[in-house]
């Protein structure tokens, strides 16, 4: 399992949880399975495309992803964030 | 409490609810509903007088639709949001920005919805809005890429900015575009015909072209389906079917004043009566109240004539954007019209247009205002 970071956006979707655990070998993995308990936050992280929107940001541990693609493994931890989006 | 109503307002950051009292003199506020949320539109389903569709993304997050069947108490989220098919192409790929119009179907078709989204894409929920699809017979026309040229359009993104059906047959649908102008289905969405004879579009190298104008609002008549007003990026038209060249009816505004917009309210029991509210389409379009003196413009004679209304409204220094969504009329006697402005305030007027209160302000920026029966 995954910790995973989840930022005050999201929250909500999470019962206000800060961090929950996940499964899978990428982040694609990851939030799919995260949207399997907390229904449809993957789509406000990625769009229909699988491209990070553009105003998320995902990091595994301190690397920034630049696709779902990227691998997660054992230990490591997921963090996302809300990036600056204007006024 | 004949005249009570309810708005339903869309802000640049989250939804209120104003609750008239009987003779719409006190207004009850609720919220703010999904503060932060950029709501482009709030929708009550009018067939069954309960379910509402919210059309919401953030800065952050992308869009989604919200759900409330119990009049804005509990909302929950669609099961699956307007979306494009999964695409091969990376260069070519659409995703949902916002989903910007939200339609109920048909009145003989119930939990049927329709929204339009930018980039232009048309969506269909079967379900009640749990639920969407995307509408292959737009989405993938073979003209699209022309009708919807990418990287064209408003400064929020190009759009699908409305959808209207025909009361008297589900099958026959309009769409509105500010990319291609407005589009005809008489096959319940299957396909799409342009309609934009006579629309001016002084943008392009031919000014009146098959498609490529910038449709900013199109209004079916209710009581005569034949007649629709739109009010474009180059002017106010009528359209009487099954003509199918639109008449500049703008023409006859007072020249200081043009014939610019974003939008056109029909009076629901008289199809020869219409408001719009004109903004300033002159230099580098200001998109503000000519003049800093706000007024709709009514028309009796279906665009012959017009007539100003400014009575209650700020006599200089009120410089109004009213968006496409932000101006409405309820089925009030008489008649009742609402607008929103881009400054957060609400104004109303409960005696057809001849004098104007402000019922609300310091809201965020107002993107919808829609009047539905009281719950």
């Amino acid at each position: 399992m995954t910790a995973v970071f989840i930022p005050s956006q999201l929250q909500s979707y999470c019962g206000g949880a800060t961090r929950v655990e996940a499964a899978g070998a990428t982040i694609d993995q990851v939030l799919r399975d995260l949207d399997r308990r907390f229904p449809g936050v993957r789509f406000r992280v990625v769009d229909e495309q699988d491209r990070i929107r553009r105003h998320m940001r995902v990091f595994v541990g301190k690397e920034a992803a630049v696709d779902v693609g990227m691998a997660v493994r054992e230990g490591d931890e997921v963090l996302l964030f809300g990036a600056l989006s204007g006024g | 409490m004949a005249n009570s109503i309810q708005l339903l307002i869309g802000t640049r950051k989250g939804a209120w609810i104003y609750r008239s009292d009987g003779d719409r003199r006190a207004w009850a506020v609720e919220g703010p509903m999904h503060l932060g949320q950029i709501v482009s539109h709030f929708v009550l389903d009018p067939r069954d007088g309960a379910t509402m569709l919210m059309a919401v993304k953030t800065g952050h997050l992308g869009p989604t639709i919200l759900r409330s069947t119990d009049g804005g108490g509990r909302w929950s989220e669609a099961r699956r949001p307007p979306a494009f098919p999964k695409s091969s192409d990376p260069a070519t790929a659409r995703a949902v920005d916002h989903t910007f119009w939200l339609e109920p179907g048909h009145a003989g078709e119930p939990g049927v919805w329709w929204a339009g989204a930018s980039p232009p894409g048309l969506f269909v929920s079967e379900d009640g809005g749990v639920s969407w699809d995307s509408v292959a017979g737009f989405n993938e026309h073979p003209m699209y890429a022309k009708w919807c040229p990418p990287d064209s359009g408003t400064p929020d993104g190009p759009l699908l900015n409305q959808v209207a059906i025909d009361p008297r047959e589900a099958a026959h649908m309009y769409v509105a575009t500010s990319t291609g102008g407005v589009f005809e289905s008489r096959d319940r969405a299957a396909s799409w015909a342009p309609l934009n004879k006579g629309v001016e579009a002084n943008f392009l190298p031919d000014p009146y072209p098959e498609y490529g104008q910038d449709a900013h609002f199109i209004a079916i008549h209710p009581t005569n389906p034949d007649r629709l007003y739109q009010q474009n990026h180059c002017g106010i038209y009528r359209l009487d079917r099954p003509s199918d060249t639109w008449e500049r009816i703008g023409a006859a505004m007072p020249a200081e004043i043009g014939d610019i917009g974003f939008t056109v309210v029909p009076h629901p029991r008289d199809a020869d009566t219409a408001w719009v509210f004109p903004m300033d389409g002159t230099t580098v379009w200001p998109r503000t109240s000519p003049g800093g003196r706000p007024a709709a413009y009514v028309t009796r004679d279906a665009g012959r004539s017009w007539e100003r209304q400014d009575r209650g409204f700020p006599s200089e220094q009120g410089w109004f954007t009213v968006k496409r969504q932000a101006f409405c009329a309820d089925g009030g006697a008489p008649l009742g019209l609402y607008l929103g402005t881009t400054g957060g305030e609400l104004w109303m007027s409960d005696d057809e247009g001849a004098g104007w209160r402000s019922i609300g302000a310091h809201l965020p920026e107002i993107y919808s205002v829609v009047a539905a029966p009281p719950p």
